[in-house]
């Protein structure tokens, strides 16, 4: 079997060895051009790379110790466009100790009068806050379906890890700005509509 | 580099009348599979891409000239065979016109004119072998770039957006707008024709590459090479690298726009950002693949007429390794405004600055080669001249531009669109006219004018200066980039770099003048026809070469210095 495969490979020195090695280090880098897409997602939620915020589970929040400054956030809502929904904060800005858990409240209303889907992106700013921003849990963390004209408030319960005061680049920070936008979902049937823009 | 030269001289003039059997004419240009003949139709076709490119470029220099919508209403009325068309479609024919001129001017001239032609003509030339490794490969990578152009010129007649017809999307293609800002099939055509551009340049530089290793004459040591054949070395390790990940990232657009997926999308978990890091950690490495091998041409055209190798020929070779290793690693600079922390701003304004390191050991070493050399001016060699100063103001600017907080400021604005102009538009293109000049006859056999060589430089030199210069100005204060109107406080410098343009486009004449004349009044050009600063192999062969060349392979000894 061995011998039959090296009878295969061809020669050393060969063009077309060569041209081969060269086309095999082409498709590696072709799928690491696809690779990428996980590997970006992984790289944002590790380093909290562009505001990427954490998700803690109830246990690990209820063990962080209180530490003695506080901090404030703010609250940012958006929707995309042509997506028709209300969507807003309850509350400005929430002031509490660092480490302590919050709870936070969103209001979404279907405005339209189908049955929409949606999905919220997120991120903190500043950006290098997002690696100390935590979410025990968050109407963001899965999909919202809203009937026509219905409303409901979502809660969003975080916590700011305190090792934020330990890390020289992030421990002056003063607030954080918590920014949601929802999407129409990509598989929601309106989403079709919205996205085919006026006809030509 | 040391040949032997004389030695070839009387062998090559001799034997060409008697061995030369060239195909018929259908299969001689049509199922070529020589690197020169394929060279000769990479520089037929790039010419014929740049004229279009080119055009485009008139078309939206003369909307600029002044404030408000002239001709842009009328142009998309005539491309959509004379229905009328609203204020949407003239704009919409903007975004069509600029990324047309981008992609043609990067795909469609740079690439196949200085690496499929220059390089298919002289690489294998340069360094003793007979021909490409894969011929037939070269064949097909000539071929799909033609098809490439066929489906970017055709994606300019079907529906792009609401707007009306082509592709709106810029050459970065950037998501939302190209995935479903953009809903006509004109987006596909235009992105099928990078895949096409994208899939002829990886067999092109697989073939350079295998080439080059693989099949070097006796004595043509990697560290002998002629610095023209590194540059392509580098360049094809470049391709290599950087067009698998853009054909990833197009493909992933491709399925995003039309089978569901949401790669880019954030409604289904993706990322719009994604794609400009895909995008740019291609973009920028393509940059150095249009610019490296004009450095290997100037390199060659500096040492000949200074009559004295380069100076410092490792350092030469190793900066341009240098440039194309970093060159990988810088590629957010594109990306300042996106939202980046500051310290990956400083990340990414550190690593871009020491690309200046090997390029300024370029620089200086073809000044340090002029200096104290014999220096003889003839038209390739003030091209070279009008390279170096050219590429040395895109230069500066670049270096302006590294720094992410001056970015901030002047960021997809003109100053930009003058800075990436002066390095490749006045850059790579002066190189690539001083190859033309250094090279014409030996391709064609027949001498062009000098005279004519001269005057095009000088009109020319002093065209594009009026185009970009001014372009300087208007990006500081702050008049944007892709638009076709502009704030009135803006007309002077406009007007300035449209008059620019006419100016350039004389020159072209006057080029398109020399190519006539070359072909019809051109004397007879013998084998090395610049005298004794010109070393390299393809002197010592009759010009134009033998239609298989080296009856006897070459040997090249060395004589201690390169």
């Amino acid at each position: 079997m061995a011998a039959r495969l090296a009878s295969i490979i061809p020669a050393k020195g060969s063009n077309l060895r060569t041209g081969l090695l060269a086309l095999v280090l082409a498709l590696a880098m072709l799928g690491l051009g696809f690779a990428a897409v996980p590997l970006y997602r992984i790289f944002c939620q590790v380093t909290g790379y562009g505001g990427t915020t954490q998700r803690a589970s109830a246990e690990t929040a209820g063990a962080v110790k209180v530490a003695a400054g506080s901090i404030s956030v703010r609250f940012d809502a958006n929707v995309d466009r042509g997506m028709p929904w209300k969507f807003a904060p309850e509350q400005t800005t929430q002031t509490m100790r660092i480490g302590a858990r919050k709870m936070a409240y969103f209001k979404a209303e279907n405005l339209s009068n189908k049955s929409i889907t949606g999905v919220a992106s997120f991120n903190v700013e500043p950006e290098l806050a997002g690696k100390y921003f935590n979410k025990v849990q968050c109407f963001c963390f899965s999909r919202q379906t809203l009937r026509p004209g219905q409303s409901i408030d979502m809660p969003v319960i975080y916590y700011v890890d305190p090792k934020i005061l330990d890390d020289p680049e992030t421990r002056d920070i003063e607030q954080i700005t918590l920014s949601y936008t929802f999407h129409i979902a990509a598989d929601d049937p309106s989403k079709a509509l919205d996205r085919a823009g006026p006809a030509r | 580099m040391a040949t032997t030269a004389e030695h070839f001289q009387a062998h090559a003039d001799d034997h060409h009348a008697d061995h030369d059997h060239k195909p018929a004419f259908f299969a001689r240009w049509f199922m070529s599979t020589n690197h020169k003949d394929i060279g000769t139709l990479y520089l037929i076709f790039a010419i014929f891409a740049g004229l279009i490119g080119g055009a485009i470029s008139g078309i939206m220099r003369l909307e600029l000239a002044h404030p408000g919508i002239q001709y842009l209403g009328a142009v998309a009325q005539f491309l959509d065979g004379g229905k009328p068309v609203d204020m949407n479609g003239a704009l919409h024919l903007w975004n069509v016109l600029i990324t047309a001129h981008g992609l043609i001017m990067v795909f469609f001239l740079v690439m196949p004119a200085i690496i499929g032609g220059f390089g298919n003509w002289f690489v294998p030339i340069m360094i003793g072998a007979p021909d490409m490794a894969f011929p037939r490969m070269n064949n097909i990578s000539f071929w799909l770039t033609v098809a490439g152009f066929c489906s970017l010129m055709i994606s300019a007649f079907v529906p792009g957006d609401a707007g009306g017809n082509g592709a709106g999307i810029g050459w970065t293609a950037y998501a939302p707008l190209s995935t479903y800002g953009s809903n006509g099939p004109a987006t596909d055509f235009a992105i099928f024709a990078l895949h096409l551009a994208g899939a002829a340049s990886i067999m092109g530089a697989i073939n350079f590459i295998t080439t080059i290793f693989n099949m070097r004459a006796p004595g043509m040591t990697l560290h002998r090479m002629p610095l023209f054949v590194w540059s392509v070395l580098v360049t094809a390790f470049l391709l290599l690298l950087a067009l698998p990940v853009l054909a990833a990232a197009i493909t992933m657009l491709i399925t995003d726009r039309n089978f569901g997926t949401t790669f880019f999308d954030p409604s289904g978990g993706g990322d719009p950002v994604l794609f400009q890091h895909l995008f740019w950690f291609f973009g920028h490495p393509e940059v150095y693949i249009m610019i490296l091998p004009a450095f290997g041409i100037i390199s060659q055209i500096v040492s000949t007429f200074s009559k004295k190798p380069v100076f410092g020929y490792l350092g030469m070779a190793y900066a341009m390794v240098a440039i194309g290793v970093v060159g990988f690693i810088v590629w957010a600079h594109h990306m300042y405004t996106t939202g980046m922390s500051v310290n990956t701003k400083l990340y990414f304004t550190l690593a871009t600055m020491v690309i200046a390191v090997p390029t300024g050991i370029k620089i200086f070493s073809w000044i340090a080669t002029m200096w104290g050399g014999s220096i003889e001016f003839k038209s390739p060699m003030v091209w070279a001249i009008g390279f170096i100063f050219l590429f040395v103001v895109g230069g500066v600017t670049g270096v302006y531009l590294a720094n992410g907080g001056i970015d901030d400021v002047v960021h997809d604005s003109y100053f930009v669109v003058a800075h990436f102009h002066y390095v490749l538009s006045l850059g790579a293109v002066t190189a690539l006219f001083a190859g033309f000049y250094y090279w014409f006859p030996k391709m064609s056999g027949r001498w062009h004018s000098e005279a004519l060589s001269y005057l095009h430089f000088a009109v020319f030199f002093v065209g594009v200066n009026m185009i970009f210069f001014p372009q300087h100005f208007l990006g500081l204060n702050g008049m944007p980039r892709r638009y076709p109107d502009y704030a009135p406080a803006f007309e002077k410098w406009n007007t300035l770099s449209t008059d620019g343009y006419f100016v350039m486009s004389i020159s072209v004449l006057i080029w398109i003048v020399n190519i006539i004349y070359a072909f019809t009044m051109g004397k007879k050009a013998e084998g090395n026809y610049w005298g004794e600063g010109a070393t390299t192999l393809e002197w010592t062969l009759s010009s134009p070469p033998p239609f298989h060349q080296f009856e006897t392979v070459p040997v090249i000894e060395d004589d201690g210095h390169h």
